[in-house]
Protein backbone atom coordinates (compact mmCIF):
# COMPACT_ATOMS: atom_id res chain seq x y z
CA UNK A 1 0.00 0.00 0.00
CA UNK A 2 1.61 3.38 -1.01
CA UNK A 3 -0.05 4.95 2.34
CA UNK A 4 0.09 8.71 1.33
CA UNK A 5 0.65 10.86 -1.86
CA UNK A 6 4.03 11.94 -0.61
CA UNK A 7 5.07 14.19 -3.20
CA UNK A 8 1.61 16.21 -3.27
CA UNK A 9 1.27 20.23 -2.57
CA UNK A 10 -1.42 22.10 -2.60
CA UNK A 11 -0.96 25.07 -4.76
CA UNK A 12 -2.43 28.44 -6.60
CA UNK A 13 -1.82 27.51 -10.24
CA UNK A 14 -2.48 29.45 -13.46
CA UNK A 15 -4.12 28.79 -16.88
CA UNK A 16 -1.88 29.09 -19.24
CA UNK A 17 -4.11 27.62 -22.00
CA UNK A 18 -7.69 26.90 -22.72
CA UNK A 19 -8.13 25.56 -26.09
CA UNK A 20 -11.82 23.75 -27.12
CA UNK A 21 -11.29 20.94 -29.31
CA UNK A 22 -14.28 19.51 -30.50
CA UNK A 23 -16.36 18.13 -27.19
CA UNK A 24 -13.76 18.40 -24.82
CA UNK A 25 -10.86 21.47 -23.38
CA UNK A 26 -7.49 21.49 -23.40
CA UNK A 27 -6.33 22.97 -20.44
CA UNK A 28 -2.81 23.94 -19.60
CA UNK A 29 -1.98 24.79 -16.06
CA UNK A 30 1.84 26.56 -14.98
CA UNK A 31 2.15 24.34 -12.01
CA UNK A 32 6.32 25.18 -12.04
CA UNK A 33 8.95 23.15 -9.95
CA UNK A 34 6.14 20.74 -9.26
CA UNK A 35 6.03 18.97 -13.26
CA UNK A 36 9.45 17.46 -12.19
CA UNK A 37 6.89 15.10 -9.31
CA UNK A 38 4.08 14.38 -12.21
CA UNK A 39 3.99 11.09 -14.21
CA UNK A 40 1.98 9.33 -16.60
CA UNK A 41 -1.20 8.08 -14.48
CA UNK A 42 -0.48 10.41 -11.57
CA UNK A 43 -3.80 13.02 -11.55
CA UNK A 44 -4.62 16.61 -10.21
CA UNK A 45 -7.88 17.89 -7.71
CA UNK A 46 -8.72 21.42 -8.17
CA UNK A 47 -11.02 22.98 -6.39
CA UNK A 48 -14.21 24.31 -8.30
CA UNK A 49 -16.74 27.07 -8.50
CA UNK A 50 -15.35 30.03 -6.50
CA UNK A 51 -15.22 31.23 -3.17
CA UNK A 52 -19.22 30.88 -2.84
CA UNK A 53 -19.80 27.28 -4.49
CA UNK A 54 -22.19 24.88 -3.53
CA UNK A 55 -20.13 22.54 -5.23
CA UNK A 56 -17.95 21.46 -2.21
CA UNK A 57 -15.60 18.81 -3.31
CA UNK A 58 -12.62 18.61 -5.43
CA UNK A 59 -12.49 17.20 -9.31
CA UNK A 60 -10.19 15.06 -10.46
CA UNK A 61 -8.56 14.99 -13.42
CA UNK A 62 -6.00 13.00 -14.94
CA UNK A 63 -2.77 14.69 -15.93
CA UNK A 64 -2.58 13.66 -19.92
CA UNK A 65 0.85 15.14 -20.49
CA UNK A 66 3.88 16.88 -18.70
CA UNK A 67 6.00 20.03 -20.46
CA UNK A 68 8.28 22.62 -19.48
CA UNK A 69 8.15 25.83 -21.97
CA UNK A 70 10.34 29.03 -21.68
CA UNK A 71 7.69 31.03 -20.81
CA UNK A 72 5.48 29.50 -18.83
CA UNK A 73 7.87 27.15 -17.20
CA UNK A 74 6.70 23.61 -16.02
CA UNK A 75 3.25 23.12 -17.49
CA UNK A 76 0.44 19.74 -16.98
CA UNK A 77 -1.93 19.42 -19.22
CA UNK A 78 -5.67 18.49 -18.69
CA UNK A 79 -8.55 17.10 -21.12
CA UNK A 80 -11.88 17.49 -19.92
CA UNK A 81 -14.90 17.40 -21.02
CA UNK A 82 -17.66 19.68 -19.74
CA UNK A 83 -20.17 17.06 -18.47
CA UNK A 84 -21.46 18.53 -14.73
CA UNK A 85 -20.78 21.85 -12.97
CA UNK A 86 -17.46 21.95 -12.11
CA UNK A 87 -15.78 20.71 -15.61
CA UNK A 88 -18.34 23.29 -17.11
CA UNK A 89 -16.55 25.80 -14.90
CA UNK A 90 -12.89 24.88 -15.57
CA UNK A 91 -14.10 24.50 -18.89
CA UNK A 92 -14.91 28.17 -18.56
CA UNK A 93 -12.04 29.91 -17.21
CA UNK A 94 -9.68 31.86 -19.15
CA UNK A 95 -6.01 32.37 -19.70
CA UNK A 96 -4.58 34.06 -16.64
CA UNK A 97 -7.57 32.53 -14.24
CA UNK A 98 -6.07 31.12 -11.04
CA UNK A 99 -6.93 27.95 -9.56
CA UNK A 100 -6.53 25.88 -6.06
CA UNK A 101 -4.76 22.85 -7.19
CA UNK A 102 -3.54 19.65 -5.28
CA UNK A 103 -0.92 17.47 -7.15
CA UNK A 104 0.33 15.41 -8.17
CA UNK A 105 -1.80 12.72 -6.84
CA UNK A 106 -2.00 8.62 -7.08
CA UNK A 107 0.18 6.24 -8.12
CA UNK A 108 2.13 6.50 -11.89
CA UNK A 109 2.21 3.80 -14.82
CA UNK A 110 5.25 1.28 -14.37
CA UNK A 111 7.77 2.01 -16.78
CA UNK A 112 9.89 -0.93 -18.00
CA UNK A 113 13.47 -0.92 -17.60
CA UNK A 114 13.82 -2.21 -20.84
CA UNK A 115 12.12 -2.19 -24.59
CA UNK A 116 9.30 -4.43 -24.33
CA UNK A 117 5.95 -4.42 -26.62
CA UNK A 118 3.30 -2.23 -25.04
CA UNK A 119 -0.50 -2.17 -26.39
CA UNK A 120 -2.16 0.86 -24.56
CA UNK A 121 -6.39 0.74 -24.75
CA UNK A 122 -8.06 3.91 -24.08
CA UNK A 123 -11.63 4.28 -23.54
CA UNK A 124 -13.09 7.74 -24.65
CA UNK A 125 -11.50 10.37 -22.66
CA UNK A 126 -10.18 8.43 -20.83
CA UNK A 127 -7.29 7.72 -23.49
CA UNK A 128 -5.96 10.97 -22.39
CA UNK A 129 -3.10 9.86 -19.88
CA UNK A 130 -2.36 7.64 -22.49
CA UNK A 131 -0.47 9.89 -25.18
CA UNK A 132 1.90 11.48 -22.85
CA UNK A 133 2.83 7.69 -21.76
CA UNK A 134 3.56 6.77 -25.48
CA UNK A 135 6.33 9.49 -25.60
CA UNK A 136 7.71 7.75 -22.10
CA UNK A 137 7.58 4.41 -23.35
CA UNK A 138 8.76 5.41 -26.94
CA UNK A 139 11.93 6.83 -25.89
CA UNK A 140 12.88 3.80 -23.55
CA UNK A 141 12.49 2.26 -27.10
CA UNK A 142 9.50 0.07 -26.47
CA UNK A 143 6.76 -1.22 -29.05
CA UNK A 144 3.93 1.19 -28.57
CA UNK A 145 0.42 0.24 -30.47
CA UNK A 146 -2.58 1.86 -29.18
CA UNK A 147 -6.74 0.82 -29.17
CA UNK A 148 -9.04 3.90 -28.76
CA UNK A 149 -12.78 3.25 -28.31
CA UNK A 150 -16.14 4.91 -27.22
CA UNK A 151 -19.92 4.71 -28.16
CA UNK A 152 -19.19 7.25 -30.86
CA UNK A 153 -16.84 9.20 -33.10
CA UNK A 154 -17.32 12.61 -30.89
CA UNK A 155 -16.13 10.48 -27.90
CA UNK A 156 -12.92 9.98 -28.84
CA UNK A 157 -9.84 11.29 -28.14
CA UNK A 158 -6.83 11.43 -30.88
CA UNK A 159 -4.99 14.23 -31.29
CA UNK A 160 -3.12 14.37 -34.38
CA UNK A 161 0.56 15.06 -32.32
CA UNK A 162 -0.23 11.98 -30.30
CA UNK A 163 -0.34 9.86 -33.15
CA UNK A 164 3.58 10.35 -33.60
CA UNK A 165 5.03 8.60 -30.86
CA UNK A 166 2.85 5.19 -31.64
CA UNK A 167 3.80 2.59 -33.83
CA UNK A 168 -0.13 1.94 -34.83
CA UNK A 169 -3.35 3.72 -33.69
CA UNK A 170 -6.60 1.85 -34.16
CA UNK A 171 -9.91 3.35 -33.53
CA UNK A 172 -13.38 1.32 -32.63
CA UNK A 173 -17.00 3.34 -32.19
CA UNK A 174 -19.82 1.13 -31.15
CA UNK A 175 -21.96 2.92 -34.09
CA UNK A 176 -19.40 3.08 -36.55
CA UNK A 177 -19.63 6.57 -36.94
CA UNK A 178 -15.45 6.70 -36.70
CA UNK A 179 -12.85 4.24 -37.29
CA UNK A 180 -14.03 0.16 -36.85
CA UNK A 181 -17.25 -0.53 -35.85
CA UNK A 182 -17.10 -2.67 -32.47
CA UNK A 183 -15.50 -2.92 -28.70
CA UNK A 184 -12.58 -1.95 -28.76
CA UNK A 185 -11.91 -5.24 -26.11
CA UNK A 186 -12.28 -7.58 -29.91
CA UNK A 187 -9.32 -7.31 -30.96
CA UNK A 188 -7.08 -7.77 -28.15
CA UNK A 189 -7.02 -11.58 -27.94
CA UNK A 190 -5.65 -11.37 -31.15
CA UNK A 191 -3.38 -8.61 -31.06
CA UNK A 192 -1.75 -10.40 -28.06
CA UNK A 193 0.07 -12.90 -29.81
CA UNK A 194 0.65 -10.49 -33.49
CA UNK A 195 2.70 -7.97 -31.84
CA UNK A 196 3.86 -10.69 -28.80
CA UNK A 197 2.67 -7.83 -26.19
CA UNK A 198 4.47 -7.99 -23.13
CA UNK A 199 2.13 -4.71 -20.75
CA UNK A 200 -1.46 -3.30 -21.66
CA UNK A 201 -1.35 -0.35 -20.35
CA UNK A 202 -5.64 0.80 -19.82
CA UNK A 203 -7.56 3.81 -18.93
CA UNK A 204 -11.07 4.37 -19.16
CA UNK A 205 -14.43 3.30 -17.63
CA UNK A 206 -14.76 0.23 -15.46
CA UNK A 207 -16.30 -2.12 -18.09
CA UNK A 208 -13.57 -1.89 -20.17
CA UNK A 209 -10.87 -2.20 -17.65
CA UNK A 210 -12.65 -5.43 -16.63
CA UNK A 211 -13.43 -7.17 -19.68
CA UNK A 212 -9.13 -6.58 -20.33
CA UNK A 213 -8.60 -8.04 -17.19
CA UNK A 214 -10.92 -11.06 -18.17
CA UNK A 215 -9.20 -11.80 -21.28
CA UNK A 216 -5.57 -11.71 -19.48
CA UNK A 217 -6.42 -14.14 -17.12
CA UNK A 218 -4.92 -17.30 -18.06
CA UNK A 219 -1.80 -15.52 -19.39
CA UNK A 220 1.44 -14.07 -18.25
CA UNK A 221 0.69 -10.34 -20.12
CA UNK A 222 0.87 -7.49 -17.42
CA UNK A 223 -1.97 -5.28 -17.04
CA UNK A 224 -1.50 -1.78 -15.19
CA UNK A 225 -4.90 0.27 -16.00
CA UNK A 226 -6.38 3.33 -14.49
CA UNK A 227 -9.33 3.29 -12.26
CA UNK A 228 -12.08 5.24 -12.49
CA UNK A 229 -14.08 5.73 -8.70
CA UNK A 230 -16.33 8.51 -7.24
CA UNK A 231 -13.74 10.45 -5.02
CA UNK A 232 -14.56 13.03 -2.64
CA UNK A 233 -10.95 13.93 -1.35
CA UNK A 234 -8.26 13.04 -3.51
CA UNK A 235 -5.83 12.39 -0.51
CA UNK A 236 -7.02 9.29 0.98
CA UNK A 237 -8.93 10.59 3.99
CA UNK A 238 -12.36 10.09 2.77
CA UNK A 239 -12.23 6.38 1.77
CA UNK A 240 -15.02 6.95 -0.82
CA UNK A 241 -12.91 5.59 -3.92
CA UNK A 242 -12.06 2.00 -2.32
CA UNK A 243 -11.62 -1.02 -4.55
CA UNK A 244 -11.33 -4.68 -3.60
CA UNK A 245 -7.94 -5.80 -4.51
CA UNK A 246 -6.15 -9.08 -3.39
CA UNK A 247 -2.82 -8.77 -2.18
CA UNK A 248 0.18 -11.64 -2.74
CA UNK A 249 -0.83 -13.75 0.63
CA UNK A 250 -4.16 -13.30 -1.40
CA UNK A 251 -5.77 -11.41 1.65
CA UNK A 252 -8.74 -9.16 -0.05
CA UNK A 253 -9.15 -5.04 1.63
CA UNK A 254 -10.62 -2.29 0.34
CA UNK A 255 -7.71 -0.23 -0.64
CA UNK A 256 -8.10 3.59 -1.62
CA UNK A 257 -7.71 4.39 -5.51
CA UNK A 258 -6.67 7.54 -4.66
CA UNK A 259 -3.14 6.65 -3.30
CA UNK A 260 -2.87 3.00 -3.95
CA UNK A 261 -4.55 4.12 -7.31
CA UNK A 262 -5.68 5.20 -9.97
CA UNK A 263 -3.09 3.05 -11.33
CA UNK A 264 -3.07 -0.81 -10.18
CA UNK A 265 -2.81 -3.77 -11.10
CA UNK A 266 -5.79 -5.10 -12.95
CA UNK A 267 -4.97 -9.03 -12.16
CA UNK A 268 -4.65 -7.99 -8.64
CA UNK A 269 -8.38 -6.09 -8.85
CA UNK A 270 -11.04 -8.45 -7.52
CA UNK A 271 -13.81 -7.39 -10.23
CA UNK A 272 -16.75 -9.53 -9.31
CA UNK A 273 -16.37 -7.73 -5.91
CA UNK A 274 -16.93 -4.35 -7.11
CA UNK A 275 -20.03 -2.32 -5.58
CA UNK A 276 -20.65 -5.55 -3.45
CA UNK A 277 -19.84 -6.02 -0.13
CA UNK A 278 -16.33 -7.33 1.15
CA UNK A 279 -16.18 -10.18 4.15
CA UNK A 280 -12.88 -9.72 5.79
CA UNK B 1 -3.75 39.00 18.12
CA UNK B 2 -0.81 37.72 20.60
CA UNK B 3 -2.93 38.04 23.93
CA UNK B 4 -5.56 36.16 22.73
CA UNK B 5 -5.90 33.01 25.18
CA UNK B 6 -6.92 30.62 21.96
CA UNK B 7 -6.55 27.45 24.59
CA UNK B 8 -9.46 25.06 25.10
CA UNK B 9 -10.85 22.36 28.08
CA UNK B 10 -12.95 19.09 27.16
CA UNK B 11 -13.39 17.82 30.53
CA UNK B 12 -9.48 17.36 32.31
CA UNK B 13 -8.04 17.58 28.84
CA UNK B 14 -6.54 20.77 27.76
CA UNK B 15 -5.92 21.72 23.86
CA UNK B 16 -3.93 24.87 23.14
CA UNK B 17 -6.37 25.48 20.06
CA UNK B 18 -10.06 24.65 19.51
CA UNK B 19 -9.81 23.31 16.32
CA UNK B 20 -9.95 19.80 15.62
CA UNK B 21 -10.44 17.38 12.53
CA UNK B 22 -13.16 15.40 12.50
CA UNK B 23 -13.58 11.18 13.36
CA UNK B 24 -13.56 9.79 9.63
CA UNK B 25 -12.44 12.96 8.00
CA UNK B 26 -8.46 12.57 8.89
CA UNK B 27 -8.37 9.20 8.80
CA UNK B 28 -5.18 8.71 11.52
CA UNK B 29 -3.34 11.85 10.23
CA UNK B 30 -0.94 10.71 8.27
CA UNK B 31 -2.34 12.45 4.61
CA UNK B 32 -3.16 15.42 6.23
CA UNK B 33 0.32 15.45 7.60
CA UNK B 34 2.19 15.86 4.65
CA UNK B 35 -0.03 19.47 4.42
CA UNK B 36 0.61 20.94 8.07
CA UNK B 37 2.12 20.34 11.34
CA UNK B 38 -0.60 18.01 13.12
CA UNK B 39 0.84 19.97 16.10
CA UNK B 40 -0.31 23.01 15.15
CA UNK B 41 -4.04 22.39 16.13
CA UNK B 42 -6.00 21.28 18.45
CA UNK B 43 -6.09 17.32 18.41
CA UNK B 44 -6.52 14.49 15.74
CA UNK B 45 -9.85 12.77 16.26
CA UNK B 46 -8.87 9.18 14.96
CA UNK B 47 -11.10 7.70 12.43
CA UNK B 48 -13.71 5.28 14.41
CA UNK B 49 -11.77 2.58 15.39
CA UNK B 50 -13.60 -1.08 16.06
CA UNK B 51 -12.36 -4.64 17.69
CA UNK B 52 -11.59 -6.00 14.05
CA UNK B 53 -10.72 -4.70 10.79
CA UNK B 54 -13.61 -3.93 8.27
CA UNK B 55 -13.93 -3.34 4.71
CA UNK B 56 -16.99 -1.01 5.12
CA UNK B 57 -19.80 -0.78 2.64
CA UNK B 58 -19.67 -1.32 -1.09
CA UNK B 59 -19.45 1.13 -3.39
CA UNK B 60 -20.92 3.77 -4.56
CA UNK B 61 -19.90 5.34 -1.14
CA UNK B 62 -20.26 9.04 -2.23
CA UNK B 63 -22.87 11.58 -3.40
CA UNK B 64 -22.06 15.16 -3.75
CA UNK B 65 -25.18 17.63 -2.76
CA UNK B 66 -25.94 21.07 -3.24
CA UNK B 67 -23.40 22.60 0.06
CA UNK B 68 -22.88 18.61 1.15
CA UNK B 69 -22.16 15.31 0.48
CA UNK B 70 -23.61 12.08 1.33
CA UNK B 71 -21.03 9.32 2.71
CA UNK B 72 -21.58 5.59 3.67
CA UNK B 73 -18.43 4.52 4.39
CA UNK B 74 -19.74 1.87 7.05
CA UNK B 75 -16.69 2.03 9.47
CA UNK B 76 -13.89 0.82 7.11
CA UNK B 77 -10.51 0.43 9.01
CA UNK B 78 -7.47 -1.79 10.29
CA UNK B 79 -9.23 -2.99 14.10
CA UNK B 80 -7.56 -1.90 16.90
CA UNK B 81 -4.74 -4.36 17.28
CA UNK B 82 -3.05 -2.77 14.13
CA UNK B 83 -4.30 1.11 15.29
CA UNK B 84 -2.39 0.51 18.33
CA UNK B 85 0.50 -1.11 16.74
CA UNK B 86 0.58 1.68 13.82
CA UNK B 87 -1.32 4.94 14.27
CA UNK B 88 -1.01 5.66 17.90
CA UNK B 89 2.44 5.36 18.07
CA UNK B 90 3.11 6.94 14.43
CA UNK B 91 0.74 10.04 16.20
CA UNK B 92 2.68 10.09 19.39
CA UNK B 93 5.92 10.45 17.52
CA UNK B 94 4.47 13.23 15.93
CA UNK B 95 3.92 14.60 19.35
CA UNK B 96 0.28 15.47 18.13
CA UNK B 97 -2.33 15.53 20.51
CA UNK B 98 -4.82 12.89 19.84
CA UNK B 99 -8.20 11.85 20.86
CA UNK B 100 -9.53 8.28 20.17
CA UNK B 101 -12.53 7.24 18.36
CA UNK B 102 -14.48 4.11 19.21
CA UNK B 103 -17.28 2.14 17.65
CA UNK B 104 -18.78 -1.07 18.47
CA UNK B 105 -21.49 -3.33 17.53
CA UNK B 106 -22.22 -3.94 20.98
CA UNK B 107 -22.28 -1.69 24.43
CA UNK B 108 -19.63 -4.74 25.30
CA UNK B 109 -17.40 -4.43 22.16
CA UNK B 110 -17.09 -0.52 23.39
CA UNK B 111 -16.27 -1.32 26.75
CA UNK B 112 -13.80 -3.87 25.71
CA UNK B 113 -11.94 -1.57 23.07
CA UNK B 114 -11.93 1.53 26.31
CA UNK B 115 -9.78 -1.53 28.18
CA UNK B 116 -7.68 -1.61 25.41
CA UNK B 117 -7.22 1.87 25.27
CA UNK B 118 -6.56 2.39 29.06
CA UNK B 119 -3.23 3.02 29.71
CA UNK B 120 -1.97 3.51 26.17
CA UNK B 121 0.56 6.62 26.68
CA UNK B 122 -0.33 9.52 24.84
CA UNK B 123 -4.46 9.80 24.31
CA UNK B 124 -6.13 13.08 25.29
CA UNK B 125 -9.42 11.95 25.22
CA UNK B 126 -11.88 8.96 23.90
CA UNK B 127 -14.81 9.63 21.54
CA UNK B 128 -17.31 7.12 21.83
CA UNK B 129 -18.71 7.15 18.78
CA UNK B 130 -22.78 5.79 19.51
CA UNK B 131 -24.13 7.67 16.19
CA UNK B 132 -22.88 6.20 12.92
CA UNK B 133 -25.51 5.80 10.85
CA UNK B 134 -23.95 3.56 8.41
CA UNK B 135 -24.92 0.46 9.82
CA UNK B 136 -27.05 -2.34 8.56
CA UNK B 137 -29.58 -2.21 11.83
CA UNK B 138 -30.82 1.06 12.86
CA UNK B 139 -30.75 -0.31 16.56
CA UNK B 140 -26.99 0.13 16.36
CA UNK B 141 -27.43 3.73 16.24
CA UNK B 142 -27.24 3.44 20.31
CA UNK B 143 -27.68 7.58 20.22
CA UNK B 144 -31.31 7.47 18.94
CA UNK B 145 -32.21 5.61 21.96
CA UNK B 146 -31.56 6.78 26.02
CA UNK B 147 -31.38 3.73 27.18
CA UNK B 148 -28.46 2.00 24.50
CA UNK B 149 -26.90 5.14 24.71
CA UNK B 150 -26.90 5.21 28.70
CA UNK B 151 -25.15 1.57 28.62
CA UNK B 152 -22.64 2.04 25.99
CA UNK B 153 -21.72 4.91 27.97
CA UNK B 154 -21.53 3.64 31.78
CA UNK B 155 -19.66 0.44 30.32
CA UNK B 156 -17.14 2.93 28.90
CA UNK B 157 -17.02 4.78 32.09
CA UNK B 158 -16.59 2.09 34.75
CA UNK B 159 -13.60 0.16 32.05
CA UNK B 160 -11.87 3.42 31.64
CA UNK B 161 -11.98 4.50 35.31
CA UNK B 162 -11.51 8.46 35.58
CA UNK B 163 -8.07 9.67 34.10
CA UNK B 164 -9.26 9.95 30.38
CA UNK B 165 -12.01 12.32 29.48
CA UNK B 166 -14.95 10.85 27.41
CA UNK B 167 -16.65 12.13 24.74
CA UNK B 168 -19.90 11.25 23.41
CA UNK B 169 -20.99 11.80 20.07
CA UNK B 170 -24.73 12.18 19.72
CA UNK B 171 -26.49 12.41 16.06
CA UNK B 172 -29.19 14.87 15.39
CA UNK B 173 -31.43 12.17 13.95
CA UNK B 174 -33.64 12.20 17.26
CA UNK B 175 -36.91 13.77 18.51
CA UNK B 176 -35.08 15.30 21.73
CA UNK B 177 -31.09 15.59 21.58
CA UNK B 178 -31.80 17.41 24.94
CA UNK B 179 -32.84 14.34 26.99
CA UNK B 180 -30.25 11.74 24.89
CA UNK B 181 -27.67 14.53 26.32
CA UNK B 182 -28.74 14.98 29.26
CA UNK B 183 -28.80 10.70 29.82
CA UNK B 184 -25.02 10.05 28.44
CA UNK B 185 -23.59 12.72 30.61
CA UNK B 186 -25.42 11.06 34.15
CA UNK B 187 -24.12 7.60 33.02
CA UNK B 188 -20.73 9.29 32.91
CA UNK B 189 -19.78 11.67 29.61
CA UNK B 190 -17.19 14.39 30.68
CA UNK B 191 -18.27 16.00 27.18
CA UNK B 192 -20.03 15.77 23.55
CA UNK B 193 -19.42 15.72 20.48
CA UNK B 194 -22.31 17.29 18.43
CA UNK B 195 -23.35 16.52 15.49
CA UNK B 196 -22.82 13.27 13.80
CA UNK B 197 -23.88 13.54 10.31
CA UNK B 198 -27.59 13.53 8.91
CA UNK B 199 -29.20 10.26 7.86
CA UNK B 200 -29.66 11.15 3.87
CA UNK B 201 -30.51 9.55 0.85
CA UNK B 202 -30.11 10.45 -2.99
CA UNK B 203 -31.82 8.21 -5.94
CA UNK B 204 -30.49 8.24 -9.47
CA UNK B 205 -32.66 9.08 -11.90
CA UNK B 206 -30.33 7.50 -14.39
CA UNK B 207 -30.79 4.08 -12.66
CA UNK B 208 -34.02 5.01 -10.72
CA UNK B 209 -32.10 3.21 -8.13
CA UNK B 210 -30.63 4.86 -4.54
CA UNK B 211 -27.39 5.94 -5.96
CA UNK B 212 -25.01 4.52 -2.77
CA UNK B 213 -24.51 0.89 -2.56
CA UNK B 214 -25.27 1.13 0.98
CA UNK B 215 -28.63 2.94 -0.03
CA UNK B 216 -28.47 5.55 2.71
CA UNK B 217 -25.82 8.12 3.95
CA UNK B 218 -24.75 10.34 6.62
CA UNK B 219 -25.16 14.31 4.97
CA UNK B 220 -22.51 16.35 6.23
CA UNK B 221 -21.15 20.10 4.71
CA UNK B 222 -22.16 23.35 5.05
CA UNK B 223 -25.89 22.15 3.88
CA UNK B 224 -25.94 20.89 7.73
CA UNK B 225 -24.48 23.85 9.57
CA UNK B 226 -27.57 25.12 10.99
CA UNK B 227 -28.85 21.64 12.31
CA UNK B 228 -24.96 21.59 13.93
CA UNK B 229 -26.08 25.06 15.57
CA UNK B 230 -29.15 24.53 16.85
CA UNK B 231 -28.09 21.42 18.39
CA UNK B 232 -25.30 22.72 20.24
CA UNK B 233 -27.21 26.00 21.32
CA UNK B 234 -30.30 23.75 22.49
CA UNK B 235 -27.72 21.17 24.63
CA UNK B 236 -25.87 23.97 25.87
CA UNK B 237 -28.80 25.43 27.00
CA UNK B 238 -29.91 22.74 29.05
CA UNK B 239 -26.25 22.06 30.47
CA UNK B 240 -24.28 24.88 30.48
CA UNK B 241 -21.67 23.05 31.89
CA UNK B 242 -20.93 20.36 30.10
CA UNK B 243 -18.00 20.90 27.55
CA UNK B 244 -19.03 20.33 23.64
CA UNK B 245 -17.10 19.49 20.46
CA UNK B 246 -19.48 21.01 17.76
CA UNK B 247 -19.23 20.11 14.45
CA UNK B 248 -21.08 20.10 11.45
CA UNK B 249 -20.07 21.67 7.99
CA UNK B 250 -17.56 24.21 9.71
CA UNK B 251 -15.65 25.36 6.43
CA UNK B 252 -14.59 28.80 7.59
CA UNK B 253 -13.61 30.65 10.95
CA UNK B 254 -16.95 32.57 10.71
CA UNK B 255 -18.28 29.07 10.82
CA UNK B 256 -16.69 27.68 14.01
CA UNK B 257 -17.48 30.96 15.41
CA UNK B 258 -20.83 30.49 14.97
CA UNK B 259 -20.25 27.16 16.74
CA UNK B 260 -18.64 28.57 19.68
CA UNK B 261 -21.43 30.96 20.11
CA UNK B 262 -23.41 28.51 20.40
CA UNK B 263 -21.88 26.90 23.37
CA UNK B 264 -18.95 24.81 21.56
CA UNK B 265 -15.49 24.68 23.57
CA UNK B 266 -13.91 23.06 20.26
CA UNK B 267 -14.74 22.66 16.40
CA UNK B 268 -14.55 19.78 14.60
CA UNK B 269 -13.56 20.06 10.79
CA UNK B 270 -14.42 17.12 8.53
CA UNK B 271 -15.92 17.43 5.35
CA UNK B 272 -13.80 20.53 4.69
CA UNK B 273 -10.78 18.94 4.98
CA UNK B 274 -11.72 16.61 1.38
CA UNK B 275 -12.35 20.01 -0.40
CA UNK B 276 -9.39 21.85 0.99
CA UNK B 277 -6.90 19.97 2.62
CA UNK B 278 -5.58 22.97 4.81
CA UNK B 279 -8.96 23.74 5.53
CA UNK B 280 -8.00 23.28 9.35
CA UNK B 281 -5.15 25.73 9.22
CA UNK B 282 -7.28 28.45 7.51
CA UNK B 283 -10.53 27.90 9.42
CA UNK B 284 -7.87 28.33 13.18
CA UNK B 285 -6.35 31.80 11.58
CA UNK B 286 -9.56 32.96 10.78
CA UNK B 287 -11.46 32.18 14.10
CA UNK B 288 -8.01 33.75 15.49
CA UNK B 289 -8.48 36.84 13.84
CA UNK B 290 -12.26 36.81 14.37
CA UNK B 291 -12.10 36.56 17.89
CA UNK B 292 -9.58 39.75 18.35
CA UNK B 293 -11.82 41.66 16.65
CA UNK B 294 -14.40 41.14 18.49
CA UNK B 295 -12.20 42.13 21.47
CA UNK B 296 -12.19 38.35 23.39
CA UNK B 297 -9.07 37.88 24.92
CA UNK B 298 -10.14 34.16 25.21
CA UNK B 299 -11.77 32.16 23.33
CA UNK B 300 -13.71 30.90 26.55
CA UNK B 301 -15.55 34.06 26.98
CA UNK B 302 -16.81 33.48 23.31
CA UNK B 303 -18.38 30.14 23.99
CA UNK B 304 -21.95 29.90 24.27
CA UNK B 305 -22.10 33.52 23.59
CA UNK B 306 -24.88 33.56 22.32
CA UNK B 307 -26.75 32.93 25.27
CA UNK B 308 -26.17 35.79 27.27
CA UNK B 309 -29.05 38.65 27.14
CA UNK B 310 -28.72 41.25 24.75
CA UNK B 311 -27.03 44.12 27.45
CA UNK B 312 -24.11 42.05 27.36
CA UNK B 313 -23.60 42.70 23.17
CA UNK B 314 -19.95 43.76 22.50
Amino acid sequence: MAGINRNAAQILATIVGNKRVGQYHQILIGVGELVSQCRPGNFVAISVGGSSSKMILRRAFAISRITTSAKFGGTIELIVAPHGGGSSWLCGLPEGEQIDITLPLGTAFGIPTTSVNALLVGGGYGSAPLFGLAEVLKERGCRVDMLLGASTGSKIYAPLEGKRSVNSLRIFTEDGSMGETGRITTPIPQLLSELRIDVIYSCGPMAMLKAISDILVDGDVVHQCAVEEAMACGIGICMTCVLPVKNEAGKISNLRSCVDGPVMDGAAIEWDLVGKTVIL
Amino acid sequence: MSQLDFSTTLGSAWFPSPIFTASGCASSGKELAQFFDLRDMGAVVTKSIMTKPRAGRPTPRMAETPSGMLNSIGLQGPGIDAFLANDIPWLVEQRARIIVSIAGETAEEFASLARRLRGVAGISAIEVNISCPNVENRGQVFACQLDSAQSVIEGVRRTIGGDLPIIAKLSPDVTDIVSIARGVVDAGADALALINTVLGMVINPNTMRPHLGGRTGGLSGPAIRPIAVRAIYQVHDALPKIPILGMGGVSSGADAFELILAGASGVSVGTASFGNPTAIMKIQAELKQILSNKGFKSLREAIGFAHRPESSVR
